[in-house]
């Protein structure tokens, strides 16, 4: 079955209640989600799902010279960054999308769906 | 030796040409659904429809050229997986392809047009996209047409149409009609690309194109007529969207001028009409009346411009129009639609009722300096009311923004009156 990776963008730096304007907001958006990922898990859909730490703490490693070159940050100059993600198993674009606008509501955050490849299309790229 | 002759000709490139027209989309959906891919299914039907334009003249037509092409789109594509498949040798002999599929239920094959439709006009996909891919592959047009009638250089339709075409296979959009609940969402998808098609068929732009597309407004005809065979209308949209088309396109030979300059609808010589149209516009437009009147869901957007547009086709004489009437459906339509461009044409119907003063104060408040039909529009209420400095700005700005040949004349003279 099509896996896809259900994105949630945030702000790079986020405030003490995390990306929302408050403690009930924080609390009751994460209520939302797990009831949510429950969901997900009970109807079959569910591979992985987690949310990240800021994006300040990230780390960037280019270990394509001889010595890798290691840079504090994200990879990306970006205003908003990747904040969590879910891998589902959908039949479908038209699942996936319905999933993604429950999501959504869940976590109060824009999802972005995204296609992972194929056993089907990693071979089409090694087709002449 | 075939001798030529010329009689026979005609019919064959006759029955090739409806064939195209009539069996195109089958052609497309019936492979999509086989093949499960929408690509190679446009190139099976592409290479069907080539080997007819090779093969008709000296076998003739079949006597069922539907059946003929989609069997032989069939085995072009078994062909080119083949072909695909000797190069991969592993996969020899892996899901081949099967010819056997039962005899084609014309219900199945509906179905599968309609699955079409909905692909082509999924939400995941952009609004130029959706559009190329429905004109291509249930229309039938070729990118060069799409690129052409669309003003973009071909190089850009043929990426456009591509990478729609990957996305659909790589994010697996599915070749299905939505269900129920997502059905009057995605049906009004629809709909909207239908009407952009005809829209850019009746006001066509570009500075070396027909004004009036003639191609473009009977293929969204074609296509909505098609949706509307297809699905229970229970909104009444679909009805009103083919009324709205059918009083529009009517007005097309009265339309521009001799000369080449749009005429607009209180000057056209209504005559000229095409009455047939206007006859099944508003039988449609009662049609939707009587259902709204036995307690029908109320009229959406497109059964509202349709009776609109039927106020204005009932009127022998610009002059009998029942512009009361006009006000009244736009003030319905407001609320439904509550975009300033609805805002602006009921000012222009108000101008009527009211007067320019009235209109114009309506017109003044609302955010469209972008849109040339404002500037028009101010233009003209200028005009009416003799404030002529005033009036030769708005033409000038209204001729900056159009893009549309007969239009560019038709302003332009208007202006130079006020010279």
């Amino acid at each position: 079955m099509p896996k896809y990776l259900l994105s949630v963008y945030g702000p790079a730096e986020r405030n003490q209640f995390g990306d929302y304007p408050d403690k009930e907001s924080m609390l009751q958006a994460f209520a939302d989600t797990g009831a949510f990922n429950d969901k997900l898990v009970a109807d079959g859909y569910f591979v992985f799902a987690d949310g990240l730490e800021q994006a300040t703490t990230a780390t960037v490693v280019d270990g394509r010279g001889e010595q890798p070159v290691i840079t504090d940050g994200p990879y990306l100059e970006a205003k908003e960054h990747l904040g969590g993600f879910w891998i589902i198993e959908a039949p479908d674009l038209d699942v996936a999308l319905r999933l993604a606008a429950e999501g959504s509501k869940a976590c109060r955050g824009k999802v972005e769906v995204r296609p992972f490849q194929t056993e089907e299309s990693f071979k089409a790229l090694l087709e002449p | 030796m075939t001798r030529l002759d010329p009689t026979r000709l005609d019919p064959v490139e006759e029955a090739i040409t409806r064939a195209h027209r009539e069996e195109w989309a089958r052609v497309v959906a019936t492979l999509t659904r086989r093949l499960g891919d929408l690509g190679a299914a446009e190139d099976a039907a592409a290479d069907a429809f080539a080997t007819a334009v090779e093969r008709w003249p000296h076998d003739g037509v079949p006597p069922n050229p539907g059946g003929w092409l989609t069997t032989t789109a069939t085995r072009k594509a078994i062909d080119r997986l083949r072909r695909e498949l000797r190069r991969d040798e592993k996969h020899q002999e892996a899901a081949l392809l099967h010819d056997d599929d039962p005899p084609l239920d014309r219900g199945a094959v509906e179905d599968d047009r309609l699955r079409l439709v909905f692909t082509c006009c999924h939400p995941a996909l952009s609004p130029e996209a959706r559009v190329a891919l429905t004109l291509r592959m249930v229309g039938g047009l070729t990118m060069p047409q799409i690129a052409r009638a669309f003003l973009v250089p071909e190089a850009t339709m043929g990426q456009r149409l591509t990478r729609a075409k990957a996305k659909i296979r790589a994010a697996h959009v599915p070749y299905r009609v939505p269900t129920a609940q997502d059905l009057p969402a995605r049906l009004d998808a629809v709909l909207t690309v239908l009407f952009l098609v005809f829209n850019e068929g009746y006001l066509a732009t570009g500075g070396d194109t027909e004004p009036v597309r003639a191609d473009l407004t009977a293929e969204a005809i074609r296509l909505t007529r098609l949706v509307r065979e297809l699905l229970p209308d229970d909104s009444g949209e679909v009805t009103g969207l083919l009324a709205l088309m059918l009083l529009t396109e009517a007005r097309r030979p009265a339309r521009v001028s001799s000369t080449g300059e749009l005429v607009t609808l209180g000057e056209q010589d209504r005559s000229r009409w095409d009455s047939e149209l206007v006859d099944e516009g508003h039988h449609l437009v009662r049609e939707r009346l009587a259902a709204v009147a036995a307690g029908g869901p109320p009229p959406g957007r497109y059964q509202l411009l349709a009776a609109i547009n039927a106020v204005h086709t009932a009127a022998r004489d610009a002059r009998d129009t029942d512009w009361s009437q006009v006000v009244t459906l736009y003030d319905r339509l407001v609320r439904v639609d509550p975009s300033p461009l609805v805002a602006l044409d009921r000012a222009i119907a108000v101008a009527e009722l009211d007067g320019p003063d009235v209109a114009l104060a309506l017109v003044d408040r609302l955010p469209l300096a972008g849109h040339h039909a404002f500037h028009v529009t101010r233009a003209e209420l200028l005009r009416r009311l003799g404030r002529r400095a005033e009036a030769r700005e708005a033409y000038d700005r209204a001729l900056a923004l159009t893009a549309n040949t007969a239009e560019t004349a038709y302003l332009a003279r208007r202006r130079s009156q006020l010279d």
